[in-house]
């Protein structure tokens, strides 16, 4: 039986209060219908006895606490799915704001979806080329993977994004067969724009399905807006057996609301404020990620966060980091240099990649090489340290080699243009000519097999 | 007539319920219509609260709560090697048999496999007198390892029934026993115990014996002691739980219990589908059946993801009671504080530090006291060790759950993030690791591996700390300023960093190395050391004394040396002393 009440005890913040209700379940939709006749949707977050505690997806602007109707749904935030869907856009809450009515036929999918079993996923083992060196060689990243970026303000995050996912391939018969699912948390119209305007320049946008929350936007709709992308992507993947990339962007802003809320509910804060469930809560939406025993389609998810501050011990990209199965860090000081894109790759990982590279994937020579450059390129920046004090003339011999190797991986191996799209066995290459500038001795990740087959002079 | 409350507030995990004064503490409920499970957390006159270990959504006010009238407890009995749980002793398995792919909403209560039939040997007969410990009967629970039915603790008496040695279910009464009140005792083929108590003992031993895990680090520079606790911290990527992966690889416990607790589903994937292929070097049998999993990933139900760090001590107490050793990983005890905290949060509890509640500490104490080399009550020797992952928030050791962890842990293997960077692995930092271990162990190393070896160990950690003294002065003036007996420390220390400490997990070599040739590899660089040394003495100048191939053979000793064949290093230590004795001719021919 759905029951209806007119007046609410308080309203404060996103939330209103509600006393009096004899049957509510947690986590069900009230639909609240104002004066003028707007709908609006809330979710019911708490219940202590009588009184319920809900946060309104539009905002409670306008509302006040009499004359209004609710109507208890006792249905979950639920949102209609199809394989219409591809090409459309829908806002932060599932409706549709291109202009192309709503999705008629279709199933109702509980957005929060239900956490995989894990002796159900397949663990990920296809490479996905990206074109680009630096992801490709050293934090490679791997179909059914969740590889966050982690930028700054002002980094170049849009364009990386926008150029993987526009070059993203899979080797072998399913090859470019991607589909694409965005979701925008609080950003800029702007940005949001970027990102349409080059999937239609790629022609893809009828292999995209975008959900946006702009910066303007209510806060509560942060937090629906991933959970109806995913919710998306599982119906993609693994009911139509496509393989999804996920774009998300900003997880700051979706973190900072889910601050602004908990305050709200005037909840004990943990680090910086921020809920003390806050890893539980990311971890509900990079779960998702995956790919099922026995389904075709997989979930590769690829989040955006610009860290606050520059500083990867924040707690959005710590607790990121912990979740997430590595991470490819932007650096401020390359993109100074003009480099692009700006990888700083000591601190990136790819934590699939040992699994998905190597012979039978990509080249047998790649884990080593890989390995070799990253502990090059670290001793590379230890004696730049030393340069700075004592001049770069009295380093000895052997580390003015480091010196030019450094050089040259930054200007050649990191560097590209935004639409250049590098084979695997281009970037392998490439990784040993800039071995061949140190002397033989310091390759001491290599085997004198590889060095022999690969390190042609 | 069961007990029943009526469900009153919601506030995600953590419920509330009305009419509850005849429940107890810590006792565990059921849940409204789809009957979730949960724990009785606090109670107020008649008003209930409760750890919900399913997700709450969909729950409605008014809804029963139901009392089982038992503390929340694992059933022990065959059927838990090479299986895989959730936090409360679900099997995965099963769960998948009512959803393939997601966890469903009320999957009940259920743990082993009661109807799989297990061939027992019943091993007491009618008229023999049993205690606590007794052994009633054994199972080959797998190829790998025997499981042994045990008399629970506070039973003694009389066996009046022994069933004939025969194939039986886990329900069937096996045995029963007279006590000496007169009072008649079922015994089956499981057992329960209520996960938050530990298991009584006889008495407990003191440490004797490292946890030998063919990593070089640990083995000789921080050992883990057989019954003793380790800490593993490190910032994400860092390799924790690369690290744990390779202790439940390769220590020489006899059971493995990991508990992946709030990780990625990914891992608990990798660990599912690798460890049946990995075959255990002593018994050629796959590591699998040694081996029990608890995976609570970090999307699961928060509250499950507390219980699973003592679902996963009380089975290891179980087979230790046994008379087994068994080592538990648990990755990551952070998320087992974070779970505490986010639960304390909903209970709105005064917080402590970081706003973890300031129970953490004696919560932390207890756990890893639960470690422990004893002698158990049926008279058999066996071993609980502990090896906690700690994340700390941002990489920073100062955060309560790391400093907390350090004062009750004998190891601390600090994972550090610029050797990770670095790529060095394991990324362990040898200046702030250490072993409380060291001192008790000594007598063992001396008598297993060789007088010389703590020594020998003493001299090379003397090493890395004077190179980490010297880069702070090559870090501002370079290193050619040095005198060349610095040079030469910064030298060798090198040689111990690369060829010694650096061990490579996925070479099928240095994967696993015997305390024999790790103690051999590191003898042959202190022997370098010491030529060297003396060419220092003689006047010779360091750049003769290094020689390349030479160095370099020693670093990659660890690959061309296979661990069931060290002659080769013998050639080595050969070819350095004709080296070295020829270049100290010439000089000595020239001083004199």
């Amino acid at each position: 039986m759905i029951k209806e009440y007119l007046n609410l005890d308080r309203i404060k913040g996103p939330l209103v209060f509600l006393r009096g209700v004899a049957e509510a379940t947690y986590g069900e939709i009230v639909e609240i219908t104002l004066k003028g006749g707007e709908k609006r949707k809330a979710r019911i977050i708490q219940l202590q006895k009588d009184l319920v505690v809900a946060q309104v997806f539009e905002g409670t602007q306008g509302m006040s606490t009499t004359d209004m109707a609710l109507r208890f749904t006792g249905r979950p935030f639920e949102i209609r799915l199809s394989p219409e869907i591809l090409g459309r856009v829908f806002n932060g809450v599932g409706d549709p704001v291109d202009g192309g009515g709503p999705i008629y036929r279709g199933e109702d999918y509980n957005i929060n979806g239900r956490p995989i079993n894990p002796v159900a996923r397949e663990y990920p083992r296809d490479f996905i080329q990206t074109g680009i060196s630096s992801i490709d060689l050293l934090t490679t990243l791997i179909k059914g993977q969740k590889l966050p970026i982690f930028s700054g303000s002002g980094l170049p995050h849009k364009e990386l994004a926008a150029q993987i996912v526009s070059q993203a391939t899979l080797s072998g018969e399913r090859a470019g067969n991607f589909a694409v699912v965005f979701a925008a948390i609080g950003v800029t119209k702007e940005d949001a724009g970027y990102f349409r305007d080059r999937f239609s320049a790629a022609g893809t946008m009828d292999k995209v399905v975008m959900f946006l929350n702009y910066a303007d936007d209510p806060i509560v709709e942060r937090f629906s807006a991933p959970r109806c992308a995913l919710t998306a992507a599982e119906y993609l993947a693994f009911e139509k057996e496509m393989d999804i990339l996920v774009v998300m962007l900003d997880i700051t802003s979706y973190c900072e609301a889910l601050r602004e809320l908990s305050s709200a509910r005037e909840e004990v804060p943990s680090r910086k404020g921020y809920p003390g469930y806050l890893y539980s809560d990311l971890a509900s939406l990079y779960e998702r990620a995956g790919i099922l025993k026995g389904k075709k389609g997989s979930i590769t998810f690829l989040p955006l966060l610009t860290m606050p501050g520059d500083d990867i011990t924040h707690p959005i990209p710590d607790l990121t980091g912990y979740i997430t199965e590595g991470q490819i860090v932007l650096s401020r000081e390359l993109d100074g240099q003009g480099i692009y894109p700006p990888v700083n790759i000591l601190p990136s990982l790819s934590r699939l990649m040992k699994d998905g590279i190597g012979e039978g994937y990509t080249r047998e020579d790649h884990p080593h090489l890989a390995n070799q450059l990253f502990s090059a390129y670290s001793k590379v920046l230890d004696i730049r340290g030393l340069a700075q004090i004592i001049g770069e003339d009295d380093l000895s011999e052997t580390d003015q080699r480091y010196m030019v190797f450094g050089r040259l991986f930054e200007d050649r191996f990191l560097t590209q243009a935004k639409d250049e799209d590098r084979g695997i066995t281009e970037s392998l290459d490439l990784g040993w000519d800039l071995l061949r500038e140190l002397p033989r001795g310091e390759l001491d990740r290599l085997s004198d097999e590889l060095i022999e087959a690969y390190l042609k002079d | 007539m069961k007990i029943k409350g009526v469900l009153s507030a919601i506030n995600g995990p953590v419920v509330q319920g009305e009419g509850m004064e005849e429940f107890k503490m810590r006792e565990m409920v059921l849940v409204g219509r789809h009957r979730l499970i949960a724990e009785v957390i606090a109670l107020d006159q008649g008003t209930g609260t409760l750890q919900v270990y399913e997700e709450t959504e969909g729950l409605t006010i008014g809804e029963e709560i139901v009392s089982s009238g038992r503390p929340l407890s694992v059933t022990l009995g065959p059927g838990l090697l090479g299986n895989i749980f959730d936090g409360i002793e679900r099997p995965l398995k099963k769960i998948a048999g009512m959803d393939p792919y997601f966890f469903p909403q009320g999957i009940g209560l259920i743990s082993l496999d009661f109807e799989k039939i297990w061939e027992t040997r019943i091993t007491v007969k009618v008229g023999d007198q049993v205690g606590p410990g007794t052994i009633y009967g054994r199972i080959q629970e797998t190829l790998l390892m025997e499981h042994r039915l045990m008399v629970p603790e506070g039973l003694r008496g009389e066996v009046i029934m022994a069933a004939p040695s025969g194939s039986y279910d886990l329900e069937t009464v096996v045995v029963k026993v007279k006590d000496a009140l007169g009072g008649i005792h079922e015994l089956k083929l499981h057992a329960s115990w209520p996960v938050r108590t530990p298991r009584s003992v006889k008495e407990r031993l003191k440490i004797s014996q490292p946890l030998i895990t063919g990593q070089r680090v640990l083995d000789i520079f921080f050992p883990i002691a057989k019954g003793g606790t380790a800490a593993i911290p490190g910032g994400f990527g860092t390799g924790k739980t690369m690290t744990q992966h390779q202790l439940a690889k390769w220590s020489d416990a006899d059971i493995i219990i990991y508990v992946g607790c709030g990780e990625r589903g990914n891992e608990m994937t990798d660990v599912l589908e690798e460890f049946p292929k990995l075959i255990d070097p002593k018994s050629q049998r796959p590591l699998m059946e040694r081996t029990i999993l608890i995976a609570n990933t970090s999307n699961m139900p928060v509250a499950a993801r507390e219980a699973s760090i003592y679902t996963g001590i009380t089975l290891g107490e179980y087979y230790r009671d046994m008379g087994y050793d068994v080592a538990i990983m648990a990755d990551s005890t952070s998320r087992w504080a974070e779970a505490l905290r986010e639960i304390s949060g909903r209970l709105e509890e005064m917080p402590a530090e970081e706003g973890y509640p300031a129970y953490l500490p004696s919560r932390l104490a207890q756990f890893y006291e639960r470690a422990g080399m004893v002698t158990t009550l049926g008279d058999s020797q066996g071993s609980v060790t502990i090896i906690g992952a700690v994340s700390p928030a941002g990489g920073d050791f100062s955060e309560p759950v790391t400093e907390n962890t350090k004062r009750f842990v004998g190891a601390f293997l600090a994972l550090d993030r610029s050797l990770a960077y670095a790529r060095h692995y394991p990324s362990i930092n040898w200046l702030n690791s250490y072993s409380s271990y060291v001192t008790v162990l000594g007598g063992w190393y001396e008598d297993h591996v060789s007088p010389d070896v703590m020594k020998l160990r003493g001299e090379m950690l003397g090493i890395l700390h004077q190179e980490a003294r010297l880069s702070d002065i090559v870090q501002l003036v370079g290193e050619d300023v040095l005198p060349d007996s610095e040079r030469l420390v910064l030298e060798i220390a090198r040689i111990i960093r690369v060829g010694f400490l650096q061990q490579n997990a996925f070479h099928p070599q240095d994967t696993f190395v015997p305390l024999t040739k790790q103690y051999l590899m590191l003898s042959t660089i202190k022997y370098l050391h010491d030529l060297t040394r003396r060419g220092i003495g003689l006047g010779i100048p360091i750049s003769r004394l290094r020689n390349p191939q030479l160095f370099e053979k020693i670093i990659k000793a660890k690959y061309t040396v296979p661990n069931d064949d060290l002659k080769p290093l013998a050639v080595i230590l050969e070819e350095m002393d004709h080296y070295y004795e020829d270049l100290f001719a010439q000089y000595e021919k020239v001083t004199s």
